[in-house]
């Protein structure tokens, strides 16, 4: 009580007026039904899946329950912050639950109305949404969430990670967090909203946190991005990728065959997926070639993935 | 009689997948029945975003007590027959088999098997499941803990529920005792998910449809269609707009919920400088509402109706208006991809179409557009269309792929095209052709009647034929992954509809397989010049190509589906296309007309009657004789020593052939069929009156060649022995 008083008056940490509010009632909720909670992985990525708490926890036997922020970067998506929807680097909110719980539909529901969609005044509708990710090898069933038309989350039962059968399956949770703090703070402009729920001079916005940075980034994703390190990059995060997992292998002698590196791996495979989306939006890679760059980045998440089913993380004895 | 009444309720079913499911869940309760004895008097299958539910209605309480004789082997036989006899009879002794005894086979071992007929209850205990668990989703998944399980529950997303009761009206129905993956076969379900949360228990199909009803859930989809439908007709009508009619859209929106309400939203009329295709594309792929339009005109009004599945407190404030948002986000996108693509000309975007692949086999858009292009000229100059706006609309016509506009609706390819070309000051036909070359798409599109269009869109097609068919990439079966039956129909109709004279093969076809199987030269050396392009051609390029004859075979058989539509004779088609040489696709169509005509008459009945047993008695005596008598019969000899009908015959087969193949020359189809009459009545009277297998060896030789040569004059107009009748 007394820490709250502490703050400012002018700050309201409820979903409807502070973006942060949203994301930690959003935690709160997941804290409760058992998740842990962990931070944003330490690279870039292009979505909340690519956190290996999903890709990698998603396989093998064990049960597992995490939710988190992930900012998530889509170079091709910048806007030099002129389009009050798009934007190149952005906040996924995730979940990942496994096996999934049989009322998971309802939790989905409930964590709604928590962060304030009265769902008796509110049209929320599971739109048929089919996702992949050619990348990863991951494919799942489910929907997009609709409120009032707008999609607000993705919502997938996974079947496949890495190429690999999930068993038992996970399901993911994805928010996208600007769109839902847009509509629940009935704002057009993402920079519009309210980040830190304080008002007056005390109110920060997300065009004062990030509207620079957009600008900045477009240039560089666009016209800057230095394509040649990029390449380079690229083969080296997948010589590297490649080279711990031969390293993570038991030596021939050891009696005990699980691998020892999936992790580092999997951060390169991560890494060459990043470089692969900047070289994307730079332009410079054909149709053709696009395949191919996916098609490699796919074989350092299967190596990846059948690297860790034989962890401890992923269920090796 | 009792009914079943079945629920399966899950999670949110795709909506392009309920109709089909529910079909599915039908046929193969009713034909499970009925494979086991099992009749009903009705089944009907419901859908919504949430369930599938079946009731049949009139079953039998138990099935009919089957009694069967099986006949064993001989009193006497070795031990191992009879062994195999007692086994399959389910016997324990011959004791319990009888013997007959048989006039011809002696005395014979028979086992008598009877079976009770079982509880209907019982044999759908055991079909229910089994049709659960291998029903036939398109796609279907996993979940949960089972999902580690081998072998567990697939299903379209997860199932969360089964009801399923079988009973007489007037009695309590009983649950059907099974239970898939735990889930177990009850009377328990849900209503709309936010409406009506609470549980509800159901007995049977009629108090289960009213439950549902007051737990605001419209089981039949086509009444959710219905409500939708009138409600927005009303709503529009009310606001003095017309609704814009959407069969497709309407069914899948009636498959997103299970308590229709019908809302109307508006948005800023400045959006409205979108084209309106554009403005319908986005409002109804990404928010599956229906456009409006001003009453009585074509002009659309800036608002649209959206069905939500909520009743609100509010009214539908909230949800109109987080709809006009959304809207209004869509619209601002659109308008920038329109504004965005006026600024860049179409041929600026062609290099584009080089960067991409059209066909790994068949190279880029690029390679594809000036493949097109040289085809188009040379169409134009045969069908007398402008050959230089045939080459502009090809070279232009593929540019919109590279929109923003047509990159975000691909539905809208050519539509765009056609815009921007008239913005940027194109001669209409050219306009048209950009659009059109895509047409007919199918069997009831409308076919372009500018012959700009024509040729651009004839280009278009046998670019794909010869392209795929150089790559060996043909239909098969029901595989036609490059809709290449649909491109040649569209070739038939385009000639056949405008009256085109095409012959396919010279005119077009070896060009374009040609082209095809020169594709490297072409990429390297394509010039727009057809002179050059052609010498380049012919200096790298591999001279020996023949057309494969089954590309033409292809088009015989897309004429024949055509023309077998429009109730032409199967067998006439066959009969004209069995003559070498028909590739001109409107003279075979007026061939086959006149000869329809031809044997609709007295003449062509006994003609044809004449005929077959002209070619019934040469197929035997030629068979007979091991040799074919296709030799011209000695008209002198007939002359000096023929009977009178043989020397009629002979003089009406040289007139009558000579006439029929002037008139055909001169493509006068009818006046071949009235020379072909008058053959009429030398042949009956040569068949009254002549006896061809005379003794005189010479003289039977020559009779034959005289039937040969009848075989021969009706070739003139159609292989006669392709005719049925």
């Amino acid at each position: 009580m007394s820490s709250a008083q502490a703050l400012p008056s002018a700050v309201d940490l409820a979903p409807r007026t502070s973006f942060q509010g949203l994301i930690l009632t959003l935690q709160n909720f997941w804290a409760a039904q058992g998740c842990v909670i962990l931070q944003p992985y330490d690279m870039e990525v292009g979505a909340g899946t690519f956190h290996p708490a999903t890709t990698l926890r998603a396989l093998g036997p064990k049960p597992w329950k995490a939710a988190y922020v992930q900012p998530s970067r889509r170079p091709k998506d910048g806007r030099y912050g002129e389009n009050p929807n798009r934007l190149q680097h952005y906040y996924q909110f995730q979940v990942i639950l496994k096996p999934n719980p049989p009322n998971l539909q309802e939790l989905y529901l409930a964590s709604l109305d928590a962060i304030g969609v009265d769902l008796k005044l509110h049209d929320i509708r599971f739109v048929e949404d089919d996702w992949e990710s050619p990348t990863l090898g991951a494919w799942g069933l489910g929907w997009e969430c609709w409120c009032d038309g707008m999609e607000v989350s993705q919502f997938t039962y996974f079947q496949q990670v890495a190429g690999i059968e999930c068993a038992p399956v996970a399901g993911e949770l994805t928010y996208g967090l600007e769109r839902l703090a847009m509509y629940v703070q009935g704002v057009e402009n993402v920079y519009d909203l309210n980040f830190n729920g304080g008002e007056g001079d005390a109110k920060v916005t997300y065009g004062d946190v990030f509207l620079q940075a957009e600008q900045e980034y477009s240039r560089h994703n666009f016209e800057a991005a230095d394509t040649a390190m990029l390449f380079r990059q690229f083969t080296d995060a997948e010589k590297a990728c490649r080279s711990y997992l031969d390293a993570g292998e038991p030596a021939a002698a050891a009696n005990d065959a699980r691998h020892r590196m999936a992790q580092p791996a999997y951060d390169q495979c991560i890494k060459a997926s990043h470089v692969f989306n900047l070289l994307d939006a730079r332009g410079v890679i054909s149709v053709t070639e696009r395949q191919s760059y996916i098609l490699r980045v796919r074989e350092l998440a299967k190596a990846c993935g059948a690297a860790w089913l034989r962890t401890e993380g992923g269920g090796a004895a | 009689m009792p009914d079943l009444l079945l629920e399966l309720r899950s999670e949110e079913i795709p909506a392009r997948m309920q109709r089909r499911a529910a079909d599915d869940l039908r046929k193969l309760v009713t034909d499970a029945l009925v494979e086991r004895g099992f009749l009903y008097e009705g089944a009907k299958a419901f859908s919504t975003p949430r369930r599938l539910a079946l009731h049949v209605a009139g079953l039998p309480p138990r099935g009919k007590d089957v009694r069967e004789e099986r006949k064993g082997p001989r009193v006497g036989a070795p031990d191992g027959a009879i062994q195999g006899f007692l086994k399959s009879a389910g016997l324990t002794s011959l004791d319990q088999a009888s013997t007959v005894t048989d006039p011809k086979k002696g005395e014979f071992y028979v086992a008598v098997i009877e079976r009770p007929g079982r509880d209907t209850i019982d044999v759908l205990a055991e079909i229910l499941p089994a049709i659960i668990k291998s029903f036939p989703w398109p796609k279907s998944m996993r979940w949960g803990a089972a999902s580690t399980q081998p072998g567990s529950l697939r299903w379209v997303r997860p199932l969360q529920s089964i009801v399923a009761t079988f009973g007489p009206e007037t009695e309590t129905p009983e649950i059907v005792p099974f239970s898939i993956d735990g889930i177990a076969a009850g009377t328990t379900t849900y209503g709309h998910r936010f409406l009506a949360p609470n549980a509800i228990e159901v007995r049977r199909f009629a108090d289960y449809v009213q439950s549902l009803e007051r737990a605001r859930v419209v089981l039949d989809p086509e009444r959710r269609k219905d409500i939708i439908l009138h409600d927005a007709r009303d709503l529009a009508f009310a606001r003095g707009l017309e609704l814009v009619e959407d069969e497709g859209l309407l069914d899948e929106v009636a498959g997103l919920v299970e308590w229709p309400v019908v809302l109307l939203g508006t948005f800023d009329p400045s959006f409205l400088d979108i084209p309106a295709e554009a403005i319908r594309a986005t409002i109804r792929a990404n928010q599956k509402c229906f456009v409006l339009r001003e009453s009585g005109s074509d002009t659309l009004a800036p608002a649209f109706i959206l069905v939500s599945n909520l009743i609100s407190s509010d009214g539908g404030m909230a949800i109109t208006g987080g709809n006009e948002r959304v809207v209004r986000a869509r619209l601002s996108d659109a308008k920038f991809f329109w504004e965005t693509d006026k600024a860049i000309k179409l041929e600026d975007r062609l290099p584009k179409l080089d960067t991409i692949v059209f066909h790994e086999k068949l190279g880029t858009q690029g390679e594809r557009v000036a493949r097109i292009a040289s085809l188009a000229r040379g169409i134009a100059s045969a069908i007398g269309a402008d050959v230089q706006l045939a080459s502009r609309g090809a070279q232009l016509a593929k540019a919109d792929l590279v929109t923003e506009m047509v990159g975000e609706f691909p539905e809208l390819q050519g539509l765009m095209g056609r815009k921007y070309a008239a913005l940027q000051g194109e001669h209409p036909s050219v306009c048209a052709a950009v659009e059109e070359h895509y047409k007919p798409v199918g069997p009831s599109d409308r076919v372009p009647a500018d012959p700009v269009s024509i040729a651009v869109a004839l280009a278009d097609k046998f670019d794909t034929l010869a392209g795929f068919w150089s790559i060996d990439e043909k239909p098969t079966g029901s595989k036609d992954p490059y809709a290449l039956r649909r491109a040649a129909l569209g070739v038939v109709r385009l000639i056949l509809e405008n009256g085109l004279r095409l012959n396919l093969r010279e005119d077009v076809l070896e060009d374009a397989f040609y082209v095809q199987k020169n594709r490297h030269v072409v990429v390297m050396s394509f010039s727009g010049d057809d002179d050059r392009d052609r010498a380049a051609l012919e200096n790298h390029g591999s001279l020996d190509n023949p057309l494969p004859g089954d590309l033409l075979a292809f088009f015989a058989d897309r004429l024949k589906v055509y023309l077998r539509d429009q109730g032409a004779r199967h067998d006439l088609i066959d009969a004209v296309f069995a003559l070498p040489g028909q590739d001109d696709l409107l003279m075979v169509v007026r061939r086959v007309e006149a000869l329809g005509q031809f044997l609709e008459t007295d003449d062509g009945k006994n003609l044809l009657a004449g005929y077959k047993r002209a070619a019934n008695i040469l197929r035997i005596e030629e068979k007979k004789d091991g040799r074919s008598y296709e030799a011209e019969p000695d008209r002198a000899a007939i002359a000096a020593s023929g009977e009178p009908e043989e020397q009629a015959l002979s003089q009406a087969l040289v007139a009558a052939r000579d006439s029929a193949s002037t008139a055909v020359m001169a493509e006068d189809f009818s006046g071949a069929m009235r020379a072909l009459s008058t053959l009429r009545a030398p042949v009956d009277a040569f068949f009254e009156t002549v006896i061809v297998n005379a003794d005189d060896p010479a003289l039977r030789e020559n009779r034959l060649a005289l039937l040969n040569a009848l075989r021969a004059a009706t070739r003139e107009v159609a292989d006669f022995s392709k005719i049925e009748g």
